[in-house]
């Protein structure tokens, strides 16, 4: 394949162009503490201040809600509960099951019960712990497990089979079974939910909502209301962090919001504290996983059966689509020729668990990894080897479980260039020299790859807008309905709009989402908002370039195609060569508009979702990483030494905001994998709800030793915005790569086998791994 | 000139005034809500995140320090007499950007931004205070701020960076700061009395005293890194608070009779340095303690005076054999320091007694000495086990031995059948065999977020046998840290 990228126009002058490194747009707002956030956003005089009142039980009927002390505390102005609620009393974004205030029965530890609005945010949330609530306990269903043995679920288990995986697996020379545990995962965005809303004329709300999805928050708060989407405007310039948690998430702190501003007549804002916000929100969900496998000597894959039974708490939330993910993504980049995979949506009494990068992805990938994994074990085989060795092929054996052909695979290549580069055989060598010669400290390496499909599997989401307009002075304000959570997103589509129209991009600004300027939007998720809102933010600058092109075409006397846009000017063949707001400026006073919507729809997929067979991403990402980390024998602490990672992301937008979602989001999945636990209580309790307690990565955790890429030679095969790939969630489960160097150091501690880890790999789960591995080899534990 | 008695700070070059508010309003609260100053962030509320994070200058000997501290657990009249520094103060009165903020945009340092002034603060404080610091000491000096987003790798290079560019010093703005903070200097006790509560802070030992004479029921405060989260997260209310930050005679290491006293106002950053240097092989528990902003705010006998069973200081101080000097208007007592924990947070402390130093022995030849931390993150977390030992060995026998844990009971406590069984043993396998077993009648520890019972008595016992390799045959690594042995 060509190094160049034949589709981009050749390099120009302009600043900000596609493919540069540019800062993120707000960079410099950003480090001098410039950069506004919801809370920063001064409110009117009068604005009060909102707290949610939580129950304390998992699962109880509400016998007594007693808020006379919360009235009369200092500084309260009004009490909420489910009777102000002239609409629906409803935030959940699919199914009508998300109360905003419970009314006969709580469900989780944490459940909104009624909301308070002060005077302040201290006198909120003081007035709030003063209620009296009398609860009586029900049955509590803690975990998938107790949930899969009561046939508890919040939506029926789904199963997608292609040819006879039993009789497949009955017929092949060798037989294993297995099964793992992977943990829920708080987003720990750092800025909290938040909302704020401001009463306005008419019937009408203005809402700020910390929200990476504003049209459903517009939607929600309407409904609750009892209005319309017309009636209500959300905004949100930034959020500090999102990661899936606050695609759904934050409806129900607007609801309240807004429902506290129209019975006050005063703006109204509520933020979560962090404790508040772990207790309340969803998480990633925790899964149960299992498997049973045929396979031959060489350890290629005849037969395999996995069962994915995932937590998803208390409602349905985003919880189909997540297990509709995890099942598309149980092959990750294997070739699985027989195949049955059963997926169970287990309801439990937690917060209802939610999109979290990855969206069900990488807990289907764990158990496929684990799978192959465990296969080179039992055969004594490199687990290197064995992965390759069931890679979906080019041409053939390359065809998904769910019908869909692979028809842009490049894992081989990655593979290969990761294997060369950071030389695997010989750190293999090294760490094996290592372990021979330390009893206590082990090292482990592991190479796992990743496939990750992209596009909302919901095929209507697969739709964008955006809206353009340029001003007489040439200065060109550019709104989409992507928002911006940290991801770079308007950066990238900013030079999009500033290679189309080729002028620089300080002309252009971007800004906040709003659901007033592009209607109906999506929710900025799916790692598909470049893919999509660049798409559409070109169409509008193609549409404003095409007019500005006719008309200078006309008063030139050239045909259109001779008027070409270069570094900031526009030439008419040889007719004419002027700057770029010299035409604008003529084009408005010959009254040609300025100002373009653009709007796309990804072509090629849609599948059944009674069959989950079909197209349902538009192509693939793919990256490999290679991890070395030691672990402490003793103690079971581990740590990563060294990573080499060589992803795909096509011709990158901007390489330098592309390489921080790579790095960023495979550390965010080595804690999810490692350091980051959630514990409850055996009444249902989160326990774990803030940093002191849950242990996100931090600075240290960054290894000493690594060599990050982005693949250079790759360019997307599928017509996407100049040919790039998407990046936001498929550097997540590059982190399965520490998890699996983990298991080879527990099982070089342990003198070889399967290990038997759950993930996250916290320092008690490896020193008992280490412990268990032993026992059943025969060895005494140290 | 404002009255000689009124709390007073400095922020950018101008002096505020604290005289109204509850005493417990915090530093954070007040940026935001009164002038206004919104870049800094709230992430937590508890001091674990570092959005938050400020940067305070006061008086050192002939210049000034700057240290990072967590606004959000900052009580406002603890500035008293300092200078406060936001990410707002750092532009150059031209606009410019300060070299690290520059360093930040420049590397890509920032994503969604919402933690980065907070990083920004960490990274002017090291700015300040080291010109030429190595990757330990930027991990070091970084280790209190959680970034979501980047993989702290370009934050990293934005460390690096910064000092790349033309330096800025402060010199020329310096001089003015120092005659600006002289000043603001805290001549005498300090009081506040409003509606939202009392708050004392003394200047003598003398006036310490007769304040929690006067009210024993009083909250002694000292770096808050413990008593502001019952303000930010149990909402308490504390009517009453006496503040031992600003006596001068407690805010110093001094060498008396063999022991170093470590006074009530030295914080643990300057607790631990001089611990370092009687100690070096304490790298670990002072590396792995707490955050920089924690420990330049909370103090050593803070620590030891809250009690807790995961309070990492104590297991250290035990096995060291450190005494803690309490001092009341009664006088003045001298317990062992293990002696001041009677039960679950209880503590052998008097109506209107205070810790007024902990005094640890000076080194010792020959000392086999470590305290190690075991926890799910290296840096600012709570250990599910923290255990110290000091042996001493003669002919490759245990001479002497004391072992204390923390994490594995209701208090920080010595593990007497363990050095017993260690009296006399043989320093191999075999010979700490019995020593290791003994830990069994020694602890019954619990089941809780932070590890199983099973762990942490596994992990007690493999402790010793951690120590046993590192120090036996030339040393066998046996840390993922690689800096014990």
């Amino acid at each position: 394949m060509p190094a160049d990228r034949p589709e981009r126009a050749p390099r120009t002058a302009i600043r900000g162009g596609v493919g540069e490194a540019l800062p993120h747009e707000s960079a410099h707002l950003h480090v001098s503490g410039e950069a506004l956030y919801t809370d920063d956003i001064p409110l009117p005089e009068g604005a009060l201040h909102a707290a949610i009142g939580l129950s304390e039980r998992a699962h109880a009927r509400i016998l007594e809600l007693d808020l006379d002390d919360v009235r009369r505390a200092p500084g309260v102005v009004a009490v909420l509960t489910a009777a102000d609620i002239p609409g629906e009393n409803n935030h959940g974004p699919v199914v009508h099951d998300d109360p905003i205030f419970a009314t006969d029965a709580v469900e989780y530890a944490g459940q909104s019960l009624f909301a308070v609005l002060a005077t302040s945010v201290n006198a909120a949330r003081r007035a709030a712990r003063r209620a009296r609530v009398e609860y009586d306990d029900l049955d509590l269903v803690p975990d998938a497990k107790t949930a899969l043995a009561r046939g508890a679920f919040v939506l029926p288990t789904r199963r997608l089979a292609r040819g006879d995986a039993q009789a497949a697996i009955a017929a092949a020379p060798r037989r294993l079974s297995g099964a793992l545990a992977t943990g829920g995962q708080e987003h720990f965005y750092l800025e909290g939910q938040v909302a704020a809303a401001l009463p306005g004329e008419d019937r009408t709300m203005q809402v700020w909502c910390s929200t990476q999805h504003p049209s459903e928050v517009q939607r929600l708060v309407a409904h609750c209301l009892g209005w319309t989407a017309k009636d209500v405007v959300v905004q949100c310039r930034r959020m500090g962090g999102g990661f899936g948690g606050k695609e759904t998430q934050p409806a129900l702190l607007a609801c309240i919001a807004a429902l506290g501003a129209v019975k006050t007549g005063r703006a109204v804002k509520l933020r979560l504290d962090r404790d508040d916000d772990f207790l309340v929100t969803g998480k990633r969900h925790p899964f149960e996983l299992s498997y049973e496998v045929g396979f031959d000597d060489d350890g290629l894959i005849r037969g395999i059966r996995l069962t994915l039974a995932s937590n998803c708490g208390r409602s349905v939330d985003l919880s189909d689509a997540v297990n509709g993910r995890a099942l598309f993504h149980a092959d990750n980049c294997y070739f699985l020729p027989a195949i049955e995979i059963v997926s169970h949506r287990c309801k439990t009494h937690q917060p209802s668990h939610t999109a979290f990068r990855g969206f069900g992805g990488p807990q289907g990938m764990m158990l496929i990894e684990c799978v192959v994994d465990d296969i080179a074990r039992t055969l004594g085989l490199d687990p290197l080897d064995v992965r390759r060795r069931n890679f979906y092929g080019v041409d053939e054996r390359n065809l998904t479980p769910y019908g869909m052909t692979v028809e842009d695979n490049v894992i081989g290549r990655i593979v290969d260039g990761l294997v060369a580069s950071a030389d695997h055989a010989g750190r293999r060598q090294a760490a094996a020299r290592f372990n021979a010669e330390n009893s206590l400290l082990k090292r482990g390496l592991a190479l796992t790859p990743v496939k990750f499909g992209i596009s909302f599997t919901a095929t209507h989401l697969n739709q964008a807008g955006a809206l353009l307009h340029v001003y007489t002075d040439g200065s060109i304000l550019l709104n989409h309905g992507g928002t911006e959570m940290g991801q770079g997103l308007h950066t990238k589509v900013a030079q999009v709009v500033a290679e189309e129209l080729q002028v620089d991009i300080g002309r252009i600004r971007c800004t906040a989402t709003d659901t007033s300027k592009v209607p109906n939007t999506s929710a900025t998720a799916a790692s598909a908002s470049s893919d999509l809102n660049g798409k559409a933010a070109q169409a509008a600058a193609r549409t404003l370039r095409e007019r500005l092109a006719a008309f200078a075409a006309a008063k030139h006397g050239v045909p259109a195609d001779a008027v070409q846009f270069r570094a900031g000017r526009v030439r008419a063949g040889e007719a004419a060569d002027v700057s770029f707001e010299e035409l604008v400026q003529d084009a408005y006073h010959a009254r040609v508009p300025l100002s373009a919507t653009g709007y796309y729809a990804t072509p090629k997929i849609g599948y059944d979702p009674k069959t989950l067979t079909g197209r349902p991403f538009f192509y693939f990402c793919y990256g490999a990483a290679m991890s070395e980390v030691i672990v402490d024998t003793l103690t079971g602490e581990s740590r990563l030494l060294r990573v080499d990672i060589l992803h795909d992301v096509g011709a990158s937008l901007n390489p330098a905001i592309d390489m921080g979602q790579l790095e960023g989001g495979f550390l965010q999945g080595v804690g999810w994998l490692t350091s980051e636990e959630l514990r409850w209580d055996e009444r249902g309790r989160l326990l774990t709800h803030a940093p002191s307690t849950y242990k996100i990565p931090a600075v240290s955790d960054w290894p000493t030793e690594f060599n990050v890429r982005l693949a250079s030679w790759s360019r997307n095969r599928e017509d996407t915005i100049y040919r790039s790939k998407a990046i936001g969630e498929p550097p997540l489960m590059l982190a399965m790569s520490v998890f699996h160097a983990i298991r080879d150091a527990i099982a070089a501690a342990a003198g070889g086998g399967v290990p038997r880890l759950d993930a996250p790999a916290t320092p008690e789960r490896i020193l008992f791994a280490i412990d268990e591995l032993r026992a059943r080899n025969g060895r005494p534990a140290a | 000139m404002g009255a000689a008695g009124t709390i007073r700070f400095l922020l950018d070059g101008e002096i505020h005034s604290v005289a109204d508010g509850a005493p417990t309003t915090t530093v954070l609260d007040w940026l935001r809500e009164r002038p206004g100053r919104t870049g800094t962030k709230e992430g937590c509320a508890e001091g674990d995140c570092g959005a938050c994070t400020v940067v305070l200058a006061e008086l050192a000997g002939e210049g000034v320090r700057y240290r990072a501290v967590n606004a959000c657990i900052r009580f406002l009249p603890t500035l008293d007499g300092k200078a406060l520094f936001t990410v707002e103060s750092l532009r150059s009165p031209a606009g410019s950007l300060h070299p690290a903020q520059r360093a930040m945009v420049e590397c890509h340092g920032s994503q969604c931004g919402f933690c980065t002034p907070g990083f920004v603060m960490s990274l002017f404080a090291l700015y300040r205070s080291d010109r030429r610091p190595d990757e330990a000491a930027i991990r070091h000096a970084l280790s209190g701020n959680l970034c979501r987003c980047t993989g702290y790798r370009p934050i990293l290079d934005a460390a690096r960076r910064m000092y790349e560019y033309p330096h800025d010093d402060g010199a020329a703005g310096e001089r003015e700061l120092r005659e600006r903070l002289d000043a603001i200097r805290v001549a005498q006790e300090k009081r506040l009395d409003g509606a939202g509560g009392r708050y004392v802070a003394p200047t003598s030992v003398a006036e310490l005293a007769a304040a929690l004479a006067e009210r024993p029921a009083a909250t002694i405060l000292a770096g808050g890194t413990d008593v502001g989260l019952w303000v930010t997260k149990r909402h308490a209310v504390l009517p009453d608070i006496v503040y031992v930050g600003n006596v001068c005679e407690l805010a110093s290491v001094t060498r008396r009779d063999g022991f170093l006293d470590i006074g009530a106002a030295v914080s643990l950053t300057d607790a631990f340095a001089a611990l370092l240097a009687e100690y070096p092989d304490l790298y670990e528990i002072a590396r792995r303690f707490a955050s920089p902003p924690i420990c330049n705010a909370g103090t050593l006998c803070g620590n030891v005076a809250n009690g807790s069973p995961i309070g990492d200081s104590m297991p250290a101080l035990i096995a060291l054999g450190a005494r803690v000097l309490l001092r009341s208007a009664a006088g003045r007592r001298e317990l062992p320091i293990e002696d001041l924990y009677l039960d679950y947070m209880k503590k052998d402390l008097r109506p209107g007694e205070f810790v007024q130093a902990v005094r640890v022995p000076q080194a010792r030849a020959g000392l086999l000495l470590r305290s190690y931390k075991i926890g799910k993150r290296y840096d600012q977390d709570i250990a599910a086990v923290c255990g110290a030992f000091a042996i001493g060995l003669r002919d490759g026998r245990v001479a002497s031995a004391r072992v204390a844990f923390g994490g594995m009971a209701a208090t920080p406590r010595r593990a007497p059948a363990c050095e017993q069984a260690l009296a006399g043993a043989a320093w191999t396998a075999a010979g700490v065999a019995p020593a290791i077993a003994a830990l069994a009648s020694d602890f019954a520890p619990i089941t809780d977020l932070r590890a199983t019972r099973e762990y942490r008595a596994q992990v007690a016992g493999n402790l010793l046998r951690r120590l046993l390799a590192e120090t036996s045959d030339g040393g066998t690594p046996a840390s993922v840290w690689g800096h014990a042995g």
